[in-house]
């Protein structure tokens, strides 16, 4: 399966040079979406869409604009020419505004084995069933689990076309499908939730509703009776989930907007050392049928495999064509298309597996805590400083103890990082970035 | 293009796409008779103009437009809900006929007409915000990036941005009642690097609302904005270690309101307590705040980012008691989660865009002044936190536990506010952290206008707002043990 016709980008990519344009590059995205939601059995809400946007840049010399629209027809595309055209002339000249060279651009598109086209063809009522068998699991896993957010089935089906004026056009087909599952326990008065997911490329690959269910139960029992512990400096744990909000955090701080901007803590890091030997971080955007593969960046450029740190050594940043020029590197394939322009985005970002099993990591800590959640927003890109609310289990004499909330853990990226004290061997790629369990030698936990 | 903004909804759609009160009959009307509880069809255009300042030139513009429809059946608890970006007959035939499906096997009540009353008019513009010269904006923004550079000589780099949106809604129910809205909205924000040496931080201010571009210049607000940015940065610099453990928090008037939005707010939306998963569920007519405290979500506001003349399902916005001296008296709904509770929809009903079913959110929440001045509640606490800006928060509906995010923050040493602290999580719980308030302010302030809040994937604009007040124990999530 290919994707959309690039036709209509190149009409409107010769329409932009006629009116002006010295260069103009487009992406356009059509996408269909289905999701059904059970609760308690019952079928709560079914949402089928289909929506395209066509997105475009336009430089006049070295000032851009951008401009999108969902209005596909002639009219619309035309207005959308002119104001990204007269946006380009009020804009400043940037000497490192452009397109990438044509010559970099990628000489072939890699079949990546993305889509599953038969996998969408499923009833309505079917991919309902399979939302009511991952509830109706999670609600008999356990007399505890009462009540329920719902579970929920999804799918998507998306094809994108890029053209560039410079004569590159090449497109692409992508299927993404999901279930999750929200249960909710309550005992003695308290409520506890949790969820549990599967995503995957191909409806074949998703783990079995009624084990996505079970394993959703298994996590918000586990938090009855949850309690506050006293303020105390301890190893930390983090599981595989929690494990990957650290990888994004540090994926945010060398992505080369953050480091253009001086908004990093990772500046002028390249080529030393900013974790302990043991992590070594790779984006790969090649691995066939992953939730994160592309065959070619938002400029058009072919994708790669990346060693963002190596053994602890920070060995390259994220870079599109635009942040490249301004650091004086090369771009790193990175470049990713959002409603204003150009962003970077990782593909398959993972934090490579430890030797050590998880039961180990936990089995070495005396006092320590095990977390399984993070909520808020408290961490500082420019500076590292960490503090987030946190709910777990706290660990005594190497086993889980009793489950932990209302508190936070707090420290520096770059303590915790150089603090790396174990990496398990359970790496499992579930979404587009994901961790092994990680044990962390000391973080502050506020409570009491 | 611009002149589109100053259209009538109803005509707006008429004409450029040929939706009439007959086209609803035809998709939502006789087929659905007896079938579902509820129906109707929203269509919406979007354009959103933004400007970026960077290293001292505005170098990124970009306009956006996004129209499409959503069509919504109800039945029981039942929602079918189908959306398109291409608005003709046909795709809303195939969208009607999708969400429909959701009603065959219903055997509700035949739509009941709600009396919906008259929309407000909270934001009639003589000029929209992205309707004003370009030119002007860019002055604006090189005029904030030289006053942060002045208010610091530490400040490396500015990135000041102006976003206007102009949104046109139209709804129209199964009954044959329709309503339209203009929203305007606009924001200049302002982020500023300063670096010390070694040593880098981050500060950023802004605001905005349902105002005309020259709201940023009446009182210099633009200049004050850009100050401010340029002095939390500043002020960062020289910050030491945030305390953690539990203590007495005293937070300033207006952001910090975020407070409400997250231990309470969500926990009061219908939906989580129709469904019983809200830490509130049941708790209606209970004391869960000490008698200081009054919550009000008020979306009846002029120019507030957070109000809206009717909110997405076509029902007015109003301003609905929470909490009534510590005692919970409300929920905020839609229409939907009212019906199934029997209680009022109470113009929460709201959505990101057509793209997305409506569900109960907030509008402005804020709680109302006391009779305290700020100084002598400072003045109340030996040792404690005072935080005064914050950035984001996050809610656990279900355990009640919540946390937001201190921005600037100062230690409190026997009442007097000294050394300021690192940035830091604040941590809760929702149904206990208000009854520890033990002293509220006489100042209350509404928030800036830079709220944007996150249910279920879907982001909308909202407001909050707070006095000064004390909490008597909360636990600060700083390193210093």
């Amino acid at each position: 399966m290919s994707g959309i016709d690039p036709g209509l980008l190149v009409t409107v990519l010769k329409r932009a040079t006629a009116l002006g344009a010295t260069a103009a590059d487009g992406f356009l995205v059509d996408e269909r979406h289905f999701s059904a939601t059970v609760r308690l059995g019952e079928v709560d809400t079914v949402t089928h869409s289909h929506d395209q946007r066509l997105s475009l840049r336009v430089f006049a010399g070295r000032a851009s604009a951008a401009a999108s629209t969902s209005d596909l027809s002639p009219d619309s595309l035309e207005r959308v020419v002119g104001e990204a055209t007269r946006l380009a002339k009020i804009t400043a000249e940037d000497p490192h505004a452009g397109l990438p060279d044509p010559a970099e651009l990628t000489a072939s598109i890699p079949d990546l084995d993305l889509a599953d086209a038969g996998g969408h063809d499923l009833s309505p009522e079917a991919k309902i069933d399979i939302a009511r068998r991952a509830e109706a699991a999670a609600l008999s896993a356990d007399a505890r689990v009462k009540n329920s957010e719902g579970a929920e089935f999804w799918d998507r089906q998306a094809r994108y076309a890029y053209a560039t004026s410079s004569g590159f056009a090449g497109g692409y087909a992508t299927s993404s499908f999901g279930i999750t599952a929200s249960p909710v326990a309550a005992q003695n008065g308290e409520m506890q939730r949790d969820s549990w997911y599967t995503m995957a490329r191909k409806r074949a690959r998703l783990d079995d509703p009624a084990e996505v269910g079970r394993t959703a139960a298994k996590r918000a029992v586990r938090r009855l009776g949850a309690r506050k512990v006293k303020t105390t400096e301890v190893p930390v744990i983090f599981d595989p989930e929690t494990a990957a909000s650290l990888v994004r955090a540090i994926a945010g701080a060398v992505a080369g907007p953050s480091l253009y901007r001086r908004a990093s803590f990772l500046l002028d890091r390249l080529g030393a050392r900013i974790a302990a030997p043991s992590v070594t971080i790779v984006d790969d955007g090649l691995r066939p049928g992953a939730l994160g593969s592309r065959p070619f960046d938002g400029e058009g450029m072919a994708t790669r495999r990346t060693v963002l740190v190596n053994e602890g050594v920070l060995e390259s940043y994220l870079l599109d064509s635009y942040s490249a020029r301004k650091l004086g590197l090369a771009s790193t394939h990175h470049a990713a298309r959002d409603g204003a322009g150009v962003t970077v985005a990782t593909t398959n970002l993972t934090l490579q597996p430890g030797s050590a099993r998880p039961e180990d990591l936990i089995g070495s800590v005396r006092e320590g805590f095990y977390v399984t959640e993070l909520i808020g927003f408290g961490v500082n890109g420019v500076t590292g400083d960490y503090s987030r609310g946190a709910v777990g289990l706290w660990i005594e004499n190497g086993a889980l103890a009793y489950p932990v909330e209302e508190v936070t853990i707090a420290g520096n990226l770059l303590d915790m990082l150089a603090g790396v004290d174990g990496i398990g061997n359970d790496l499992v790629l579930r979404d587009r970035t994901a961790a092994p369990t990680v044990k962390i030698a000391r973080m502050v936990v506020a409570g009491e | 293009m611009v002149d589109l903004v100053r259209a009538r909804p109803e005509s707006f759609f008429a004409d450029r796409f040929n939706i009439t009160s007959s086209t609803i009959d035809r998709l939502l009307g006789s087929a659905l008779r007896g079938k579902v509880d509820d129906a109707d069809i929203y269509l919406e255009y979007r354009i959103i103009e933004e400007l970026v300042l960077e290293e001292g030139a505005v170098k990124k513009a970009s306009r956006h437009v996004s129209q499409g429809a959503g069509v919504r059946a109800q039945a029981g608890t039942r929602t079918g809900y189908a959306h398109t970006d291409d608005i003709s007959i046909e795709n809303l035939e195939e969208a009607a006929r999708q969400a429909r499906a959701i009603a065959t096997e219903a055997n509700a009540s035949a739509v009941v007409a709600v009396q919906s009353g008259r929309p407000h008019d909270l934001y009639a513009l003589a000029e929209a915000p992205i309707a004003a010269d370009l030119t002007r904006k860019l002055d604006l923004l090189r005029a904030a990036d030289q006053a942060a550079r002045a208010a610091d000589p530490r400040v490396r780099q500015v990135i000041a941005s102006i976003t206007s949106e102009d949104v046109i809604v139209f709804v129209m129910t199964a009954t044959g009642w329709t309503v339209g809205d203009i929203r305007p909205l606009t924001r200049l924000n302002v982020t500023v690097i300063a670096e010390d040496g070694p040593k880098r931080e981050i500060g950023t201010y802004g605001g905005g609302g349902r105002v005309a571009f020259d709201w940023f210049l009446e009182a210099n607000r633009w200049q004050r904005f850009a100050r401010e940015a340029a002095r939390q940065a500043g002020l960062k610099l020289a910050a030491v270690d945030a305390p953690a453990g539990t203590m007495t928090v005293v937070l300033g008037p207006g952001w910090p309101g975020i407070l409400l939005h997250e231990a309470i707010g969500h926990g009061l939306e219908g939906d989580f307590n129709r469904k019983g998963v809200s830490a509130f569920a049941g708790r209606l007519g209970q004391k869960v705040a000490s008698e200081l405290v009054t919550v009000v979500d008020d979306g009846t506001i002029p120019n507030r980012r957070g109000s809206l003349n009717v909110d997405d399902e076509g029902t007015p916005t109003s301003r609905n008691v929470l909490i009534d001296r510590g005692v919970l008296c409300g929920y905020m709904q839609d229409k939907l989660n009212a019906r199934l509770m029997g209680m009022k929809a109470t113009g929460n009903g709201r959505r990101e865009s057509y793209a997305h079913p409506p569900m109960p959110r907030m509008t402005n929440t804020f709680m109302l002044a006391g009779d305290e001045a700020p100084e002598d509640i400072l003045r109340s606490v030996k040792q404690g936190l005072y935080a005064v800006a914050f950035g984001g928060g996050q809610v656990d509906i279900t355990s009640g536990k919540f946390v937001f995010s201190a921005s600037e923050a100062y230690l409190i040493e026997d009442g007097q506010v000294t050394k300021p602290v690192k940035g830091a999580t604040l941590i809760g719980n929702g149904p206990d952290a208000l009854t520890r308030v033990s002293r509220v302010g006489h100042d209350l302030k509404l928030d800036e206008g830079i709220g944007t809040c996150g249910k279920d994937g879907q982001s909308v604009p909202v407001g909050v707002g707070l006095p000064t007040i004390r909490i008597d124990g909360m636990t600060v999530g700083g390193t210093q043990v």
